[in-house]
């Protein structure tokens, strides 16, 4: 997939996590912004370069201000960002490369 | 080497300070030695008046200089104006290499940073560091070693001359002309002066100060003339709005009410609670709540406690006015109810020494039935961790939390086993600063684990229904939940020790390191 | 089938699909069912995020064997179908339907969700349907509701937007839902699905929570909705059996077994008089009781056993 524009998220409530993308400069760049990046910061890493792997994103600045979000919404909040770039509701690929 | 709670303390650590390290619990008990005694400087003349103009004129007369001890107390907690109007002073004055010896530092004291940075102070000794001081000692912006002690143990190290303290700063709501100090009444009126009263007794020079001068003897005194140098009159010694804030609504989260809900049921389980049961519990929402639901229990079973005791809330000052109890023993006043409650005369003003200090002939702490605590973190070997937050800065005080946990035959702590999501329930405590010897349950919101070195309370609990678990299952369940965390990244350099309640080293606290990513997954 | 439309349902707790602190670990409070909401509960701009949402908690959360019903979004509005894709797709046991006003809107999500089941894999019907009446309409079509599908496992009644069709408002008494619950109710009976009540939302009052509570368990409600943890207790409490009528449902079981046994038909149990017809309703009140944690009888019963 490619971002078509910038697209946010998530919030900044506790456990949830603010998810924003952006239009890349031809690689992946992440940010990260966690209170418990000391003990999750390389699972947030992983856990979102899975996700865009799995979409096909490769060209993107991506920005995961993180609030002690589980693997499970950081992956949601990912792909909801991701989506919301291309402006796409429907017809999710769910179980296919959204899982 | 390695100590009782396991934890490697460096041999430069051991050098530098002259300290032994951990070796259990009661490795002290029946030590004999000979308590300090301050330098007393005589007055004889009749009449007179120990008022002074200033607070740099004290400072003056008490010969201010480099490298100096500084005693405070932290019964204003987040209101308190004393400590930097103190430093500011001193600060002004030039002196620098100073060691603040507090019973706690918080949030008020966040300007103090500056003066760490630039050598007005080099030494910080107190139960814990909340706010912005934390973080600068976690990231290695004090000279010396800071030094993280329980409120007993800062009894201790007072008493047995481990610590000299030059100038006492005692902030007294009420104080005469000649030095009598109480807790209450004036504008900054905190209760009890508990922490203070071993500064006042050990201190080579000791200032009052306060907002609230009256007329000669303000009595009973809580702090005697006869231990007070000098008295200052200043405009205010704390915000009263954040001395003792309105009692807190009790809490309707479930799951601490589903917490309170299991402590309660464990704590009328056990055999120690009969009547005349003694008791103590902290300030958190699922503490308040098992205080209330216990109270509940007590009246539907018609037993009554003996004491409370501790840093006091309007549900432990409820359950005198509801006759429920028959004495309070107080070292802290929480919200207003607890303030105005010290006028009861059931409600009794004890010294910290008196509460939890373990070099003397016996504290109440050691009569106490039931402690209910928290933590930050609890490891599988029961060790807490209730200073250092899980990314590795000092961010928490030990408070009484050693010192209770050891003197009661029943401790719980009660922690969510999540915090946000951080295990509360892990391998390995980041610091240890309670020894899991001395911690008998944890209750959290998704079981109930039982030290395993007391059996009795597990053959107690048979046939009790709760949900029982291993402390490594809850660590289990915390794991499976949030992925298991890696270690907060260090640095070699340590910069605080935490200091176990007779003086020897329960752990240290390195500085942090910035996070960085692992390489090899780029 | 039959046994998974027929569980136990004391309790159906409303979380937002849209807020991962909720749905991390609701199960602790030992609810019977949630209902992971993707309607009311989350803002139109939201109800793509409460979908992403949504589908991971399915898929990666252990809810400890609480039933995963997800509310979506009513046949007037454009979320409908993909919800429906959603929640399949993620493995939920039920899909609530809002605002269900006949027989043709159940068939009509009936239809998305068999595709949704072929598309995704999920096993031919897995997915089980309870139909929300929220309006006069509704409430008078209840027996065609609840006959609409083998899916079906029970109507509930949504007072919010059924007082306002009655030109009236929740009182707190109770007085303005009579006839629909003694509809639904009969409705549900006769077609012999289950019925649950709507939430009670005067959340300080426990007073009138248990009041309402009560009045529902008698009229003969499997269970009801609730919008807070704090009020799961109070229902199962309520629901639960009492010493004395789970004894007496043992031994009409028993009586009714040797009875039968012995060609007798109607008989006495403790001065009662019973015949084969009380043997469902005793069966029952063994089940409520060992779901509810007091059964047998002679274990202890130490604390409230929520």
């Amino acid at each position: 997939m490619e971002i078509m524009k910038a697209a946010a998220a998530g919030t900044l409530e506790s456990s949830d996590c603010q998810v924003v993308v952006e239009k890349g400069e031809g690689e992946i760049e992440f940010h990260l912004e966690s209170a418990v990046i000391h003990q999750y910061g390389n699972q947030i890493r992983k856990v979102v370069l899975e996700t865009l792997q799995k979409l096909g994103v490769s060209d993107i600045r991506i920005t995961v201000i993180d609030k002690g979000a589980l693997d499970c919404t950081i992956r949601a909040r990912v792909e909801s960002a991701v989506y919301r770039s291309v402006a796409q509701t429907e017809g999710i690929p769910w179980g296919g490369i959204v899982q | 080497m390695k100590n009782a709670v396991g934890r490697e303390i460096p041999e430069e650590i051991l050098k530098q300070t002259g300290k032994e390290i951990f070796r259990g619990s009661h490795y002290y008990d029946g030590y004999v030695y000979k308590k300090d005694g301050p330098n007393t400087k005589c007055v004889i003349n009749s009449g007179g008046s120990k008022l002074l103009a200033s607070l740099r004129e004290a400072l003056e007369k008490c010969g201010i200089r480099d490298g100096m001890t500084l005693g405070f107390h932290h019964h204003f907690r987040d209101g308190d104006l004393v400590v930097t109007m103190v430093m500011e002073e001193i600060h002004r004055m030039g002196i620098r290499n100073l060691t603040i010896c507090a019973s706690s530092l918080g949030k008020a004291h966040d300007s103090l940073v500056e003066y760490m940075e630039d050598g007005t102070i080099t030494g910080i000794q107190s139960s814990g560091v909340r706010g912005k001081i934390g973080r600068a000692i976690s990231e290695g912006k004090l000279q010396g070693l800071a030094i993280m002690r329980s409120h007993g143990g800062r009894v201790r190290a007072i008493e047995s001359g481990e610590v000299r303290i030059d100038i006492a700063f005692i902030g007294a709501p009420t104080c005469d002309d000649y030095g009598n100090c109480r807790g209450i009444g004036g504008k900054s009126d905190c209760g009890v002066l508990s922490y203070a009263m071993v500064d006042a007794c050990y201190a080579d020079h000791v200032i009052a100060i306060t907002d609230c001068l009256v007329p000669f003897p303000n009595f009973p005194a809580h702090i005697s003339m006869t231990n007070v140098d000098y008295v200052v009159v200043v405009d205010a010694i704390g915000d009263p709005d954040k001395i003792a804030t309105g009692a807190a609504k009790p809490t309707k989260d479930m799951r601490k009410l589903m917490m309170a809900d299991y402590c309660t049921r464990f704590v009328t389980s056990t055999p120690y609670f009969k009547d005349g049961f003694s008791y103590q519990t902290g300030v958190g929402g699922a503490s308040i709540a098992s205080t209330i639901s216990l109270a509940k229990v007590m009246k539907e079973r018609g037993v009554r406690m003996r004491f409370g005791v501790g840093g006091l809330t309007k549900p432990m000052c409820d359950l005198l006015i509801n006759g429920q109890v028959d004495v309070l023993l107080d070292t802290q006043d929480f919200d207003r109810d607890a303030v105005s409650s010290v006028k009861d005369l059931h409600h009794f003003r004890i010294s910290a020494g008196e509460y939890a200090d373990p070099f003397n002939k016996g504290a109440v702490v050691n009569k106490l039935d039931f402690v209910i605590l928290a933590a930050l973190e609890i490891d599988t070997q029961f060790n807490c961790n209730v200073v250092v937050g899980s990314d590795g800065v000092i961010t928490g005080a030990q408070g009484g939390h050693p010192d209770t946990a050891a003197g009661a035959k029943c401790t719980i702590v009660l922690s969510p086993l999540l915090q946000g999501r951080s295990p509360a329930i892990c391998s390995d405590v980041t610091v240890v600063t309670t020894p899991g010897e001395c911690v008998d349950v944890v209750i959290t919101d998704y079981g109930i684990a039982i030290n395993p070195r007391r059996q009795d309370l597990i053959d107690c609990m048979e046939g009790v229904d709760l949900p029982f678990k291993t402390i490594e299952e809850l660590r289990d369940i915390a794991y499976r939940i949030a992925g298991e965390p890696e270690r907060v990244q260090f640095q070699d350099r340590v910069v605080g020790i935490i200091e176990a309640r007779d003086g020897t080293i329960m752990d240290v606290v390195r500085q942090v390191r910035p996070f960085a990513f692992r390489e090899d997954e780029k | 089938m039959r046994d998974r439309k027929q569980r136990l349902r004391r309790t159906m707790l409303f979380l937002n699909a849209q807020k991962p602190g909720l749905l991390r670990d609701p199960y602790i409070y030992r609810p019977d069912s949630l209902i992971l909401d993707l309607e009311d509960a989350v803002a139109e701009n939201q109800k793509d995020a409460a979908r992403f949402s949504l589908f991971h908690a399915l898929r990666s959360i252990d809810y400890e064997g609480c039933e995963r019903i997800v509310r979506i979004n009513g046949l007037a509005t454009p979320f409908w179908r993909e919800d429906i894709r959603c929640a399949v797709a993620g493995g939920c046991d039920a899909i609530r339907l809002p605002k269900t006003e006949a027989a043709g809107d159940v068939k009509l999500i009936e239809q998305a969700i068999s595709e949704a089941e072929r598309e995704f894999g999920r096993p031919e019907n897995s997915t089980l349907i309870m139909a929300a009446i929220e309006s006069a309409r509704g409430v008078v079509k209840a027996l065609e509701i609840c006959e609409a599908s083998e899916r079906l496992f029970g109507i509930a009644l949504s007072a919010g937007d059924y007082t306002r069709d009655l030109h009236t408002h929740i009182t707190g008494t109770g007085i303005e839902l009579m006839g629909a619950r003694q509809q639904m109710l009969i409705a549900a009976r006769a077609a012999g699905v289950q019925c649950f009540d709507t939430v009670y939302t005067d959340l300080g009052n426990e007073e009138g929570l248990r009041e309402d509570i009560t009045t529902i368990h008698l009229m003969g409600f499997d269970g009801k909705s609730v919008i807070n943890p704090r009020q799961i207790r109070p229902v199962h409490e309520i629901f639960t059996p009492s010493e004395k009528e789970i004894i007496f449902a043992e031994k009409v079981i028993q009586e009714i077994d040797d009875k039968r046994a012995k060609g007798i038909g109607v008989f006495t149990v403790d001065g009662k008089m019973i015949d084969v017809a009380f043997y469902d309703g005793a069966v029952q009140t063994i089940k409520l009781a060992k779901a509810s944690g007091v059964y047998p009888v002679t274990e202890r019963r130490a604390g409230n056993g929520a």
